[in-house]
């Protein structure tokens, strides 16, 4: 039955739309489920590689979701972790192959982060939670949903930490050069690693401010 | 023999592997919660990273690297697999930490029963395969320099997920504002660590 009712479904029906607004807000994979910090913090120094680094998470997330989706009934349980990494490992591959082939430099920065993507916990735990049990349009547009919402946040960290570390965005001069003249410096410890964590501290802060159903209990 | 101690030491203090590079930090953050599942976590860590370092160093040097399969024959001279390395790699960590897990319940059922359910877990964390990525990245020269290296990430590693844990558990009991509770306190606090480590960066080695 549900089956049936599933084929007649708009591709863009409100359940569907729902798959790719949730983890926007409500249900975002880093800040609500607590998915792939590691790449989400060491690249966002600067807005340009956040911005290809969430793209790259998008094209594997979502391809990877797909290709699950359409498996899933083929995978024994048992090896389905192996299954899912040698899947995640060739999208991979080909991601880095092609950053390396046309953003050679970006790709240089972004170092061993791509080759993470991997072991990125958003997609083993979509691919896991999600694109096992679900239709191949549906798990695409979770991976696309997911990879927004870290997209997202990646790229809000990407913002305030290349404003206030370098005083450009995008490479693009923001503070106007008279400020320095008269004593304003760049925070260096902007640039540095652990400012990236007390960013998304404060995001997070941010948010369930305003979300209080997010708030954790004192446990 | 000195080179190979510096080595440890830049890569449990300077390179920390959360502090420096944020990898690991999903596991870190899960299963921080008690110092005594943290140090299970961290010891399993250290023994696995101690283990594919190693063999992944083999496998780049004698397989992966431009020119690598010469000792095969001399025809392989201009072949470059490099590209397939991200499969080999997350292969032999998968392989190798099914690996130990059955080692470890053969010759020690105490030590599996304190590690046994942390051990799947490790294949996909970012510390592990990272490790992998840096001895790449980094080139080193030989087999105890790429050992001493992942030893001590994952000593590092260990440092970082007992004393955030040890936090925890005190922090319980303070008054932290609701809607930072949990996550974003533990992000915060991991951060002031990070600076505090950041001063062994003016450590020659």
């Amino acid at each position: 039955m549900s089956e049936e009712k599933q084929e007649r479904e708009p591709l863009f029906s409100a359940k569907n739309l729902k798959l790719v607004k949730g983890p926007l807000n409500l249900n975002n994979p880093i800040t609500v489920q607590v998915l792939g910090i590691c790449s989400a913090l060491a690249v966002t120094a600067k807005m340009k590689p956040a911005i290809v680094m969430a793209i790259s998470v998008m094209v594997v997330l979502a391809a990877s979701n797909v290709v699950i989706s359409l498996l899933r009934n083929g995978i024994p349980p048992r090896i389905r972790i192996i299954v899912q990494l040698v899947v995640i490992a060739s999208m991979v591959i080909l991601v880095d192959q092609v950053l390396k082939a046309f953003v050679y430099d970006i790709s240089k920065q972004l170092s061993v982060f791509v080759g993470l993507i991997i072991t990125n916990c958003i997609i083993m735990g979509r691919l896991e939670a999600f694109a096992m049990g679900n239709k191949p349009w549906p798990a695409f547009l979770d991976g696309i949903g997911n990879s927004l919402g870290y997209g997202l946040i990646l790229i809000v960290v990407a913002f305030f930490r290349e404003l206030f570390g370098s005083g450009t965005l995008l490479g693009v001069q923001i503070v106007p050069p008279g400020f320095y003249n008269i004593g304003y410096e760049n925070n260096g410890l902007m640039i540095l690693p652990p400012m990236a964590l007390i960013t998304l501290g404060v995001i997070i802060w941010v948010q369930r401010y305003y979300k209080r159903e997010l708030i954790e209990e004192n446990k | 023999m000195q080179e190979i101690f510096n080595i440890f030491v830049k890569s449990i203090f300077i390179d920390n592997m959360v502090f420096a590079y944020f990898l690991g930090m999903c596991s870190y953050l899960a299963v921080s919660k008690t110092v005594k599942t943290s140090v299970g976590l961290g010891i399993a860590v250290i023994f696995v990273l101690g283990i594919t370092v190693p063999v992944d160093y083999l496998l780049n040097e004698y397989i992966l690297k431009p020119g690598a399969m010469v000792w095969l024959d001399p025809a392989f001279a201009k072949a470059d697999l490099s590209f397939l390395s991200f499969i080999l790699f997350i292969a032999i960590i998968a392989s190798m930490v099914q690996l130990v897990e059955m080692v470890v319940e053969k010759f020690s059922p105490a030590l599996y029963s304190s590690l046994g359910i942390f051990l799947p877990l490790i294949a996909v964390n970012c510390a592990i395969l990272g490790g992998s990525l840096f001895m790449q990245e980094r080139d080193y020269q030989s087999l105890a320099q790429a050992t001493s290296f992942g030893l001590g990430s994952g000593v590092g590693w260990f440092l970082a997920i007992v004393g955030i844990a040890a936090i925890r558990e005190k922090i319980r009991y303070s008054n932290v504002p609701p809607a930072l509770r949990g996550l974003g306190i533990t992000f915060i606090i991991t951060g002031l660590m990070g600076i505090a480590f950041m001063s062994f960066l003016g450590i020659k080695l």
